[in-house]
């Protein structure tokens, strides 16, 4: 038998028993990071230019494609989780507060489907 | 919703270094997600073609954005340090004071260093500046 009364769990008080799976996601795409933004930098520092032809060159690479997609998709997750946990800290009035997060999810999630797009569109030569 | 205790209450706390670490950390990633926006603008950019590319490129190498850039390599350097601290605290390890102060030290000293190197190499290479 549960003592919290009805109400106080309608009101959102209390655990809402999802804190986990946010605190494991954001170690998992953390140390999913080290590998991938490491990577990315130096593989940036290594090109002899960051004039369009090297870069779409390297882009087309085997392996490119697929590093850029990963580190495009756990970037914009751990930053998702990250700036959720900043809002959720600071932004004390209920309504700023679910506007800040819908902005957050929204534009993460636009801002990861079009470097995607992107990184697909270049890596298989514009056919996209 | 009713009052309740909300944390953090920065205010209430005398700076140390345990409190700068972490809130430096908070901010680096606040700095990186906003990065993050302006690397899909990137990649969006090169995928639209040479001339997209050549437009977007006038835009991002203002004088302006060669502090973007140091700001971001700095917050990408410091973030992966302390990140890997953090990590390393997940796993019961170091969280001692002593071990504590030391990884402090550590972090600053190394992304300080790797930050420098870095911000003087994009500084210093036409590559990044035209």
């Amino acid at each position: 038998m549960s003592l919290r009364a009805p109400l106080a769990g309608v009101l959102g008080r209390g655990s809402a028993k999802a804190g986990v799976h946010h605190w494991w996601l954001q170690r998992l795409t953390s140390v999913a990071l080290v590998p991938l933004a490491i990577g990315f930098v130096v593989s940036l520092l290594v090109l002899p230019a960051l004039d369009y032809a090297t870069l779409i060159g390297w882009m087309r690479q085997g392996g490119t494609a697929l590093g850029l997609v990963l580190f495009v998709l756990v970037a914009a997750r751990h930053s998702h989780l990250g700036v959720r946990v900043v809002i959720d800290d600071y932004v004390h009035s209920a309504g700023l507060r679910t506007l800040a997060v819908v902005i957050s999810d929204f534009s993460h999630l636009i801002a990861a489907a079009a470097a995607v797009y992107a990184v697909l569109k270049v890596a298989l030569g514009g056919r996209l | 919703m009713p009052e309740r205790p909300l944390s953090p209450h920065l205010s209430v706390y005398k700076l140390k270094y345990t409190l700068a670490t972490s809130i430096l950390n908070r901010l680096a990633g606040l700095i990186l997600s906003l990065g993050f926006f302006l690397f899909a603008y990137w990649l969006v950019a090169l995928a639209a073609g040479a001339r997209a590319y050549a437009q977007a490129r006038e835009l991002l190498s203002l004088g302006l954005f060669k502090l973007v850039y140091a700001v971001l390599i700095a917050a990408f350097v410091y973030h992966l340090a302390a990140g890997v601290r953090h990590l390393i605290w997940d796993t019961g390890r170091g969280l001692d004071r002593l071990s504590a102060q030391r990884s402090a030290w550590i972090v600053a000293v190394v992304s300080v260093l790797v930050s420098l190197i870095l911000i003087y190499g994009l500084l210093r290479s036409g590559a990044y500046a035209r």
